[in-house]
């Protein structure tokens, strides 16, 4: 491998580990605030990604960027309301059944996709798709760019409105003491629907985000479920800034992997990576434990 | 065992036992039917892996995400040594339940070691059996995505079967002896010392049990049964590949039976995959009845889904709770 390629696999990678950001922000808000692991993520991924698809393919053809808003409000109330409907109603408060409930709601959803849309893959065309632009030697597609830098600019949005915003401040209380914050007044509950909700939405700007460059099947959620765990365990689970940089280093990770043992078995290194990091440093980077 | 119980146990047993031969054998007594005995294999076989999975996931309280890995272990095992060293199948067998022992020790011990537990230890699995289907898309020996193709060679010396009859027998013996195993696992010291892990850990602890060497034994026992399994599978359908051997699709099939049924009790696989199955094939035949349906196969998997949710909901110990609780509204043994 020569330092160009190197350099160009780094910054490729990079711009793919963007969106995982994104993703994994979903996750690791979820997993910080209602200390649940949220497996129907992927699921729920695929599900944005195909609203995108349907959005795009409507008589006025909605571009995925502008659709952004759209889809990430729509996730919002989605989980919003799955958690209200469901996920908090049937699991009882108990760590296992919520891992279960995940499942099984993963397991519906991939296959009312597989019943809808069938089994094959659609990709959207948009006239952007094929233009690069050129950093040193590393020749970039034009929408991985712009997903590069529009996850980290909504990163930024969240992280602000969680750290200034009075629903901020509740979702923080609630992470961090959740009887004290019932004690003051703040209606739990009620913050872990609008935690699930906002972490649902991520996935929906992932997804208007991803879908330039990328493909959606019924299965392509599966891809992501691992690489949004890898991410968040590597950050440190509830980490913000874990996240952000558990991402960047995993999409760097799966691209150099791929370029040194090729396309089949550089796959290996995300969930070499997982594993490496629950055995050896269980609290991830920035986590404490 | 109470004696009604054991009449009940003689009386499946069998059942079981004839039910073939009304559909299959040399002269079926009823009507030939494959369908009637590939079913009933479906059914014996799941219920076996799942009671693989309940030693560990429901006897235990280890839940597993990734147990496939150990099926694919047993399945690529016995398949590399027959079809690549030329040994029989039969000898192959417990070479791969051997694997399944040696993989089961091998995540346990790394996972229970770093103190991994619940969605931690769920995780992890699914992670070893993610890497375990990357490796075998593309390590020569396993001939990569292309899959392993076993002869057609229908001796039974070769553990081939012309007559399927023979293929539920053999999922039939498993069945039976991991339900003898979980029957004992109800009575030993060892099975009591595994509830008392997944009741409370740290009370277990407390009480001078070994955690970790028994959560250890209970990986290795249930890895190694799953592999039997995976063997099993192998020579049934001649074919593996990947994804088949180490997919998530066969994981949650192995938790979903012994949820659904009840985990951590002896029939609990049975009847879980009892349902599933009787479930999915109803749910494919109303799918295909009404009129437009190309595929309703995912149909059968969606009331699946919405199983398992509302079991968590409404049935937190499973199918096998209602007889529990018509028993002792009918105030008998």
């Amino acid at each position: 491998m020569t330092l160009d390629i190197a350099f160009a696999g780094i910054v490729n990678g990079l711009m793919a580990g963007g969106v995982y950001v994104l993703v994994a922000v979903g996750l690791t808000l979820i997993y910080g605030v209602l200390h649940i692991v949220n497996f129907a993520h992927g699921s729920l991924l695929m599900l944005a990604m195909y609203a995108v698809l349907y959005l795009f393919r409507q008589p006025v053809g909605l571009d995925p960027y502008l659709a952004l808003p759209v889809v990430a409000g729509g996730a919002f109330a989605f989980g919003y309301a799955l958690y209200r409907g469901v996920i908090g109603r049937f699991s009882g408060g108990k760590d296992d059944n919520i891992l279960l409930i995940t499942l099984g709601l993963s397991i519906i959803i991939d296959n009312a996709a597989l019943f809808l849309f069938t089994g094959d893959t659609q990709t959207i065309d948009v006239s952007y798709a094929g233009r690069f632009v050129t950093l040193g030697p590393a020749l970039l597609p034009l929408p991985k760019l712009i997903s590069f830098g529009a996850s980290l600019l909504l990163c930024a949005l969240l992280g602000a409105f969680i750290a200034l915003t009075d629903t901020g401040k509740a979702i923080r209380a609630v992470a961090k003491e959740r009887q004290g914050a019932r004690l003051v007044g703040i209606d739990v509950e009620n913050v872990f629907a609008i935690s699930y909700g906002i972490g649902v939405a991520c996935l929906g700007a992932a997804a208007c985000l991803l879908m330039p460059f990328f493909y959606v099947s019924p299965s392509s959620g599966h891809a992501f479920v691992l690489i949004a765990f890898t991410t968040v365990v590597l950050g440190g689970m509830g980490s913000f800034a874990g996240a952000l940089v558990g991402g960047l280093l995993i999409g760097i990770v799966e691209s150099l992997g791929g370029l040194r043992f090729g396309e089949q078995l550089g796959q290996i290194g995300i969930p070499a990576v997982f594993i490496a990091i629950l055995l050896l440093r269980p609290a991830g980077l920035f986590g404490e434990r | 065992m109470p004696r009604r119980a054991a009449i009940w146990c003689a009386l499946g047993l069998g059942a079981a036992v004839v039910y073939p031969l009304l559909f299959g054998g040399p002269a079926p007594l009823l009507w030939r039917s494959s369908y009637a005995l590939n079913v009933a294999f479906l059914i014996l076989f799941a219920a076996f892996i799942g009671q693989s999975w309940n030693v560990a996931g429901g006897f235990a309280g280890q839940t597993s995400f990734g147990h496939v890995v150990f099926f694919g272990t047993g399945a690529y095992v016995s398949t590399i040594l027959h079809v690549t060293w030329g040994w029989n199948p039969w000898a192959a067998w417990p070479m791969a339940a051997a694997a399944g022992a040696i993989v089961g020790w091998l995540i346990a011990t790394l996972s229970f070691r770093a103190g991994l537990r619940g969605s931690y230890f769920a995780l992890i699995t699914l992670a070893f059996a993610e890497a375990f289907r990357i490796l075998a898309n593309s390590a020569p020996f396993t001939r990569g995505g292309l899959g392993m193709l076993i002869t057609a060679d229908p001796r039974a010396a070769n553990f081939q079967f012309r007559d399927p009859v023979w293929f539920y027998y053999v999922a039939l013996a498993l069945c039976v002896a991991s339900l003898a195993l979980a029957w004992w696992l109800t009575r030993s010291r060892f099975g009591a010392r595994l509830v008392a892990i997944r009741e409370n850990e740290d009370a277990a602890r407390a009480l001078g049990i070994d955690v970790f060497r028994e959560k250890v034994r209970a990986l290795t026992l249930s890895g190694a049964m799953c592999a039997a399994g995976g063997t099993v599978y192998a020579q049934k359908y001649l074919y593996i590949d990947p994804s088949i051997a180490f997919g998530v699709d066969k994981s949650v099939e192995m938790l979903l039976v012994s949820m659904i049924g009840g985990a951590g009790t002896v029939f609990g696989p049975l009847i879980g995959a009892t349902a599933l199955h009787l479930v999915g094939e109803v749910t494919r035949d109303l799918g295909n009845m009404v009129p437009g349906v190309k595929n309703a196969q995912p149909l059968a998997l969606i009331v699946y889904g919405v199983i398992l949710i509302a079991i968590v909901r409404y049935l937190p110990d499973g199918l096998m709770s209602l007889f529990r609780r018509a028993r002792r509204r009918g105030g008998g043994a």
